[in-house]
């Protein structure tokens, strides 16, 4: 067995992931800075999140229906009566030398979502492996163990300051929903489509701005394996300064690599919290378990308890969006899309947005899918832009579409039509009117042309006649060279094809 | 009640004498001890009380307060560079 077999075969991983998401409010969870990024350093604090003695933190009420919100949309039970508590240490990032959190009464208890195993029906895609709708989108269900509102550092600069570090406290008690999965999660791919599902739900949710970069976004990773069949959880590490999905993925791959050798080794997996270099693409140890901290959590004495009436959750679940969930199974059952394409639309909710957006303008849904997904996001990507900053609306692309589905244009014309209508911002109409692409459906025409073809072409016919059908298909890119692309492509197969018939006919 | 002295100044970030030592073991030996017969009441019965005063539910409403107090905050801070606050190098966390 290859060490690569080893490992899928003999072991099998164990991961639970844990995801701050920065909550979309206007001030911070205690006090009424503003959470703003970007500000300069320091304006945005107050006696409250600098720590000073006397102040007093008071809730955020918006942050808590926001934390309610999520916790409904993560299938989560709300706690009807929750408390914050002190979690103590000291490092320079925290003013107060403790964070406030929640320990024993959390918001959000536990909950479930679904995830759309992506790499999987990419996989089925790719081998056009015709699965059954119902095999194709398999989808899991990861279960959440809670989802606790705590409030966040600040942030420390080290990089070329020689004697000391800088600490810029804007971001300090700024609200957090610290979102715990289950240990539910068996491969690096699942830990990554779960963070795309949970992402897509925040997204959907508006509750936050889900930017990894500005740290809007975080997650660390848990993870330890045992081998295969054994129930006992082999003994895990925790990992950290993953900064995006894709570092999350190959983080856990490498983690896992890491484990299964020491164990096939005979060597212990010691419990420890290592840090992601995405440069080396490698864990390092950053404090071992005899290090870990002992945070003595106890009740928040500044902060009194608080009690949520059913009625008021009730109506929060009530007015809670559609889910990306929810939006796929509308997709695939009203527009007939595969349950993968309608995954890939919804995910991004823009990106679910524009499709609809085309569809209401009379496109083919199945046509505004595929070119969404190819030509349009390739264009945008080229040009670095988002689909919202799209220089051809979900309009303009519905009157592409149009032209496709009513025979003006052959789908390769309106390949060369859509970078055009990018660059110039005109309509699909104006360009085919302009540069006279529509497509040539005159029979007559295309008859004429045909046997111009058959008449240059003595040796591709001779083939044809002994038997080469390969040669009709030269002969088809011939005519359709002679129209600039125009020709009808059915019509000018189906010409050719009985001309060429007709010859051998005749030359027996 | 066990506890270990020199591990409760570690995470205060106390720095104390042997003799310092000796004498706080026996002060809080004593007052987790006094604490101790509390546990001689029954409370199976009772929900844990995290807070003394009889109140709940106290919310602000997501405003913005502008504070200013930066510039007087750094005045006053060990240290401070720029718009920063300053702390000695830290290693590991």
């Amino acid at each position: 067995m290859t060490n690569d077999e080893v490992r899928t075969t003999k072991y099998e991983p164990v991961i639970g992931l844990e995801v701050h998401c920065q909550l979309l409010t206007k001030t911070k969870l205690f006090c009424g800075c503003e959470t703003k990024f970007g500000a300069e350093p320091n304006s945005h604090t107050c006696p409250v999140c600098l720590g000073w003695p006397g102040s007093l933190p008071v809730l955020n009420e918006e942050a808590l229906r926001l934390g309610i919100k999520i916790g409904l949309a993560l299938n989560c039970e709300i706690s009807g009566r929750l408390k914050f508590d002190r979690k103590n240490y000291f490092y320079p990032d925290l003013p107060k030398a403790y964070q406030i959190s929640q320990y024993d009464m959390p918001v959000n208890g536990k909950g479930w979502i679904e995830i759309e195993q992506r790499a999987e029906s990419r996989e089925q895609r790719e081998n056009q492996n015709p699965m059954p709708s119902a095999l194709c989108s398999m989808a899991k269900r990861v279960g959440i163990t809670r989802a606790h509102l705590e409030e966040d550092a600040g942030k420390l600069l080290h990089e070329g300051i020689k004697d000391g570090s800088l600490v810029d406290y804007n971001r300090a008690g700024t609200p957090l929903l610290e979102i715990v999965s289950e240990p539910d999660i068996r491969s690096a791919e699942e830990a990554y489509d779960y963070l795309t599902s949970l992402k897509a739900i925040l997204e959907y949710l508006e509750v936050s701005d889900c930017n990894m970069e500005e740290g809007s976004l975080r997650c660390d990773a848990n993870v330890s394996v045992r081998p295969v069949g054994q129930e006992k959880f082999g003994t895990r590490t925790e990992i950290k300064n993953l900064n995006s999905f894709k570092a999350v993925q190959k983080a856990i791959e490498y983690e896992i690599k890491r484990q299964v050798e020491m164990i096939e080794a005979g060597e212990k997996v010691s419990q420890e919290t290592r840090l992601w270099n995405d440069d080396t693409g490698k864990t390092a140890l950053m404090r071992s378990k005899e290090q870990a901290h002992d945070y003595r959590y106890f009740p928040e004495p500044d902060l009194v308890p608080f009690s949520i009436a059913q009625e008021f959750i009730e109506g929060l679940r009530k007015n809670l969006p559609e889910l990306p969930q929810a939006r796929t199974n509308r997709f695939t059952k009203d527009f007939g899309l595969s349950p993968y394409d309608a995954a890939v639309l919804v995910q991004e909710k823009k990106l679910g947005d524009y499709f609809e957006a085309c569809v209401k303008e009379k496109a083919n849904s199945k046509l505004a899918s595929n070119w969404i997904q190819s030509e349009l996001l390739a264009l945008l990507n080229t040009a670095k832009k988002t689909i919202e900053e799209s220089p051809v609306t979900p309009q303009a692309l519905a009157g592409l579409l149009r032209l496709i589905d009513n025979n003006t244009i052959s789908g390769k014309i309106a390949k060369d039509v859509l970078p055009l209508m990018f660059e110039t911002g005109k309509s699909a109409d104006a360009i085919v009117k302009e540069k006279g692409l529509e497509q040539v459906t005159d029979t007559k025409l295309i008859e004429e042309i045909a046997d111009k073809v058959i008449a240059a072409n003595p040796k591709s016919v001779a083939d044809f006649k002994s038997g080469k059908t390969t040669a009709l298909g030269f002969l088809v890119g011939q005519l359709m060279k002679e129209t600039k692309g125009k020709a009808n492509p059915k019509l000018a197969n189906e010409i050719l094809s009985k001309k060429l018939a007709s010859l051998k006919k005749i030359s027996k | 009640m066990d506890f270990q002295i020199e591990k409760i100044a570690e995470l205060a970030r106390l720095n104390l004498k042997a003799e310092e030592k000796a004498k706080l073991s026996k002060e809080v030996a004593g007052i987790l001890d006094y604490v101790k017969s509390l546990s001689a009441i029954p409370t199976d019965q009772v929900a844990p009380t995290s807070h003394v005063l009889n109140l709940e539910n106290v919310f602000r409403k997501d405003e913005i307060v502008v504070s200013e107090v930066r510039d007087k905050a750094l005045k006053y801070a060990p240290h401070a560079e720029g718009n920063f606050f300053k702390v000695p190098k830290i290693v590991e966390r």
